[in-house]
């Protein structure tokens, strides 16, 4: 049963143009679903989308966002944030911009458990405590009182998980949250993401542009271009034969180490052009 | 072949303002230990690493945006070492650098045409306008775009710009920092196919920064591999992946995610 569905999603730049055209996607129930694409083919805003967090000259045109059985834009914004609230987390991507550098670590973690979710400050330390731990980060009662320029990019990227799996989502929204690290560490973040994920049975929509990261993280994905999914597919299915011949000529782009002549060739303009007449993009 | 830089025992430290006491010197922070290698002439080197490795700081002091604080740098039979800003104008033509960042390395109040011309005007060249047209086509993009600004570009085009620039000059060298990490699939690899087909015509020798092993095997004839300010590696690239010999080196192959879901990635 998918926990999150969203039903052909239009968007747009207020008096302006198109950003999401008629998307439908799925996310079951502890599942972890890839939203790939180029920078600009939206795959943020649908993250942003669910969440309820657009700028403010995005409007929706028309469609649905069932989360948890409950249609999000048919509620009143007030109910809305507390059913997003309660039950969905965003990792950001980019941990320098993403904790407040003037407060310490710990009520950046714990303020949102007791301001929105009633628990006490003791309780919600507990489990900060916990949750640190759980991200393998060593001597957590120090950190905690730790202020953000003191750690490193992995270091705040393992804090915003934990902060993103506290209040116990069932979803997160995962925008790119490695791009920012070296490979190394990214490997380390994306293993820490899947082991929670897989331990708390949390549904994860996950944007990035890299299908090396998808291959290793999501079970689904979809592939937009232009605000449009072209290709909705099991993640094992994709690497073996891509339904689209987008995703191909995507998939043909990325260089793989293992084999100096795959990869690095560009999207030929004959697939551009037939995906942008099919998409209805400019 | 003759080597185009010799680079023996490079040192350079940094003040580390973090640690400076209120009264007196910061700490100096060591960034490069003792480096030592040749880049061939029309070589193409990758020089690779995680983030604080020291591979920039690397970039920066063979194209003397830093000045070492210990060690030679030799280019092409000069030493450039401690040259002073004015002794190192005439050279500057001859080493040219692409940046990470388009959108902050191109100023956003020129066109296209003036941005390419202005190191040409520094430089005291003559015939600017035919050399700025002939640069955009070698970078393949139509002569339309020299009445441009950059925000009016996509970021391979604006990529492209930076690379324009850089060839007009015509270099002996060009250091390339980083220049695809921002870029779609799609762009980065018509970037990286311009870029490998330009140094071969024009004859250039090329070091290419990058964290990103799958680029730079394609790209590289050489992999320098960088840790804390040392080289642990420096090999031919088809060597190197067939059979890395530093530990580091296979931790970092080891994690990259390959699209494809069969890898063993543990």
């Amino acid at each position: 049963m998918s926990f999150l569905s969203v039903r052909n999603l239009s968007a747009r730049v207020k008096g302006g143009g198109t950003l999401l055209r008629d998307v439908s996607l799925d996310v079951a129930v502890g599942e972890v679903r890839g939203l790939v694409g180029e920078s600009g083919a939206g795959k943020s805003m649908i993250g942003k989308a669910v969440l309820g967090i657009l700028p403010k000259a995005v409007e929706i045109t028309s469609g649905q966002i069932m989360l948890d059985g409950v249609d999000l834009l048919a509620l009143p914004p007030a109910q809305r944030r507390i059913k997003v609230g309660a039950t969905c987390a965003l990792i950001p991507q980019d941990p320098l911009t993403a904790l407040n550098p003037s407060r310490r670590i710990g009520p950046q973690i714990t303020d949102r458990l007791v301001d929105i979710l009633g628990w006490t400050r003791q309780r919600a330390e507990e489990r900060a405590l916990a949750l640190l731990g759980e991200v393998q980060i060593t001597d957590p009662t120090r950190v905690l009182r730790q202020y953000p320029h003191e750690l490193s990019g992995g270091m705040r990227q393992r804090i915003l998980i934990a902060s993103a799996f506290a209040a116990e989502p069932k979803l997160i929204v995962a925008d790119e949250p490695t791009t920012a690290l070296d490979v190394t560490v990214q490997k380390q973040i994306l293993k820490l993401i899947a082991a929670l994920q897989v331990r708390h049975g949390t549904a994860l929509l996950f944007v990035t542009h890299d299908l090396g990261v998808v291959s290793k993280v999501c079970q689904k994905l979809s592939v937009l271009y232009a605000g449009k999914v072209v290709e909705d597919s099991a993640v094992a299915d994709f690497f073996r034969a891509p339904k689209h011949p987008y995703s191909a000529a995507l998939l043909a782009a990325t260089p793989k180490y293992t084999d100096p002549l795959a990869g690095l060739q560009p999207v030929p303009e004959a697939v551009i052009a037939a995906v942008r007449a099919e998409v209805g993009h400019g | 072949m003759a080597d185009l830089y010799t680079i023996t025992d490079l040192h350079l430290s940094l003040a580390d303002m973090t640690r400076k006491p209120l009264f007196g010197l910061a700490p100096r922070l060591d960034i490069l230990k003792g480096l030592s290698f040749s880049i061939e002439k029309g070589a193409v080197l990758g020089i690779v690493g995680g983030s604080g490795s020291g591979k920039s700081t690397l970039g920066r002091a063979l194209v003397r945006l830093l000045e070492p604080s210990g060690g030679r740098v030799v280019f092409d039979g000069a030493d450039i070492t401690h040259l002073s800003d004015a002794e190192l104008r005439p050279l500057r033509r001859r080493f040219q650098m692409i940046f990470q960042d388009p959108m902050s390395s191109l100023n956003p109040r020129h066109r296209v045409g003036t941005i390419i011309a202005e190191p040409l005007r520094l430089h005291g060249f003559d015939g600017i306008q035919a050399r700025v047209l002939r640069a955009l086509d070698h970078v393949g993009l139509p002569k339309e775009f020299a009445q441009r600004y950059p925000h009016e570009l996509s970021g391979g085009q604006r990529q492209r710009v930076g690379i324009a620039r850089a060839i007009a000059l015509e270099p002996d060298f060009i250091l390339a920092d980083e220049i695809v990490s921002g870029l779609d699939v799609s762009s980065q690899a018509q970037v990286l196919n311009l870029l490998e087909r330009l140094v071969a015509d024009l004859g250039m020798t090329l070091a290419f920064i990058s964290h990103d092993l799958s680029v730079v095997r394609r790209l590289c004839q050489r992999v320098m591999v960088l840790q804390h300010g040392q080289i642990v590696e420096n090999r031919e690239t088809a060597a190197l992946f067939a059979d890395p010999q530093a530990q580091y080196t296979r931790d970092l192959l080891g994690a990259i995610p390959l699209p494809d879901p069969d890898q063993v990635w543990s």
